[in-house]
């Protein structure tokens, strides 16, 4: 996911690391995302995955997908909050893991718990609404996984790029909704997911309302009297 | 055709394994005539639960395949009350006293009673009985238990002809356990009269040759081979006959998922997942379930005339 907006030169600061402190951020990050799938390897080989092992994969990489949903989607409340912008570099990365976490869960589901049994995998898929949700949401994850490079964004144009991507919060609430859904009777992790995700949304909703506000104060002045729609298009 | 081993030690000849293992106290204590006098002086004459299991025979109704290791049996466990991962009864289920432990025999009876694990213990010859363990959730376990046919327990309190149903009440207590309302607590099970009178139905005190440990359900607990797992509630401190059909804890948290019967059967999935397969613990590729979890010999004519599909 490409960086829209070029930022202005400033004194090289927490604000503004230098290139080579941002390649180590990202390197940093790149192998922090990959220790869980590490852990399930090794832990698969010792077999200390717990009595259930297929069950542990799935759950960690079920939870993985979730963790880095979320963590994408904190990336612009996090830029605005604290001024990083340098941040928004991170992004792509992590909506790519979260994807690839995604495919794992999937993957983990069709070999290692269904054995490729396609009539037990499409009767799920169509009748247990938590796995509908689920692979609706991994299924809206590949057009955006698709998109991630600089040539979509120049191809799609940055608006329609963004609005493109915006499906992310979709595929996060359908993320929520599935873990949700797949829970016997104790809801208190997927509610504590669902409340981080209402608050990143929740975030987003709320400064959108206040350009609007801002744009509408500023466009009083002409609209009023013309009947004309006024299009509001938030950064 | 009953193979019954008689038992060549009276449970009453056996060290509780509390006592045994004072033993060590006795070895490093200085002054040990005087230790030892304390201990002697210590040791309980009767009323307390013992932590051998007395001798037990081998049972017609086992199966034969391969059980699923001690370590997988006494770590992967549902048992909400001490958490609801499978890893959290391990860990917490050790904070439960399970010493003194009674079980009040109730209700509709000629002759209610409370039983102390000792009785228990000794009201019927102990067998072991090797089960398949089939869960709710699509795994299973095939587990060596050692215990008695309920209805040795029931024939005691001699059941009221007004009887049809026995609900279990486990123990809760709330300083040691779960107080988020989960499930409805204490955990209530329940079956039909006939049910629990089956020979296959279980009070099982021991697993592996040794008493229960505390995340399976210690003392005691009930083992209906049939059913899934949930039915066999654990740790019951309460047994109780009665007129209505029990209002069980998972049933109150959700009737469509969980029936009162709750027989194991591969044709009626639960509503959000198949029941079909399952996953043997241990094994990697599912197999299929088994109606009546492969005892319909058994226990299919308890349901004679009945729709298995509305009394899931």
């Amino acid at each position: 996911m490409a960086s829209i907006e070029r930022e202005k030169p400033l004194k090289p600061s927490l604000r503004t690391p230098p290139a080579a402190a941002i390649t180590a951020i990202k390197l940093l990050v790149f192998l922090l995302c990959l220790l869980p799938a590490l852990q399930l390897l090794l832990g698969w080989q010792a077999d200390t995955l717990g009595a259930n092992p297929v069950e542990t994969i799935t759950h960690a990489s079920g939870t993985w997908t979730l963790r880095l949903l979320l963590i994408t989607l904190a990336v612009t409340p996090l830029r605005r909050l604290t001024g990083l912008h340098w941040l928004l570099r991170l992004r792509r990365m992590l909506g790519l893991f979260a994807f690839a976490w995604g495919l794992a869960h999937f993957a983990t589901y069709l070999w290692l718990d269904q054995f490729f049994d396609w009539a037990a995998i499409a009767a799920d898929i169509l009748k247990r609404p938590f796995i509908t949700v689920g692979f609706a949401a991994l299924v809206l994850m590949l057009p955006l996984a698709l998109t991630s490079n600089r040539l979509a964004v120049r191809r799609l144009g940055g608006r329609r790029w963004q609005a493109l991507h915006r499906s992310t919060y979709a595929i996060a609430i359908l993320g929520v909704v599935h873990f949700w859904w797949l829970v016997k009777a104790d809801v208190l992790e997927p509610a504590i997911y669902a409340l981080v995700l209402a608050a990143l949304l929740g975030m987003r909703a709320w400064w959108r309302e206040l350009e609007r506000r801002r744009q509408l104060a500023a466009a009083v002045p002409q609209a009023r009297g013309n009947g004309r729609v006024v299009r509001i298009v938030p950064k | 055709m009953l193979i019954k081993r008689p038992a060549d030690i009276s449970p009453s000849e056996i060290t509780p394994r509390s006592l045994f293992e004072q033993r060590r106290h006795f070895l490093v204590g200085a002054g040990g005539a005087l230790a030892g006098a304390a201990l002697w002086a210590a040791l309980p004459r009767s009323g307390q639960a013992a932590s051998r299991l007395p001798a037990y025979a081998p049972s017609p109704f086992s199966t034969s395949e391969e059980k699923t290791p001690l370590k997988a049996v006494t770590t992967y466990n549902n048992f909400y009350e001490f958490g609801t991962d499978k890893s959290d009864p391990a860990e917490n289920a050790g904070k439960m006293s399970v010493q003194p432990w009674t079980v009040r025999v109730e209700g509709l009876a000629g002759k209610p009673r409370t039983f102390g694990i000792e009785e228990l213990l000794q009201l019927a010859p102990l067998e072991e009985r090797i089960y398949r363990l089939r869960c709710v959730e699509g795994w299973s376990m095939v587990i060596p238990w050692v215990g008695l046919p309920l209805a040795a327990l029931l024939k005691q309190v001699e059941p009221l002809g007004s009887a049809k149903y026995v609900e279990f009440v486990t123990h809760y207590d709330p300083a040691i356990m779960l107080r988020r309302p989960v499930l409805s607590w204490p955990y209530v099970e329940g079956l039909r009269l006939d049910e629990a009178q089956h020979p296959l139905t279980l009070l099982a005190l021991g697993l592996y040759g040794d008493v229960l440990p505390n995340q399976n359900g210690a003392p005691v607990r009930l083992v209906v081979p049939w059913k899934y797992g949930f039915k066999s509630a654990k740790s019951i401190v309460a047994i109780r006959l009665v007129e209505k059909q029990p209002r069980t804890s998972w049933n109150r948290a959700a009737a469509d998922e969980y029936g009162f019967y709750s027989n194991v059967n591969p044709e009626v999935a639960h509503p959000r997942w198949s029941q079909a397969t399952e996953r043997r613990i241990g094994e990697l590729r599912k197999r299929p379930t088994l109606m009546f979890n492969g005892y319909g010999e058994q226990v299919a004519g308890l349901y004679q005339g009945m729709d298995l599909k509305a009394n899931y």
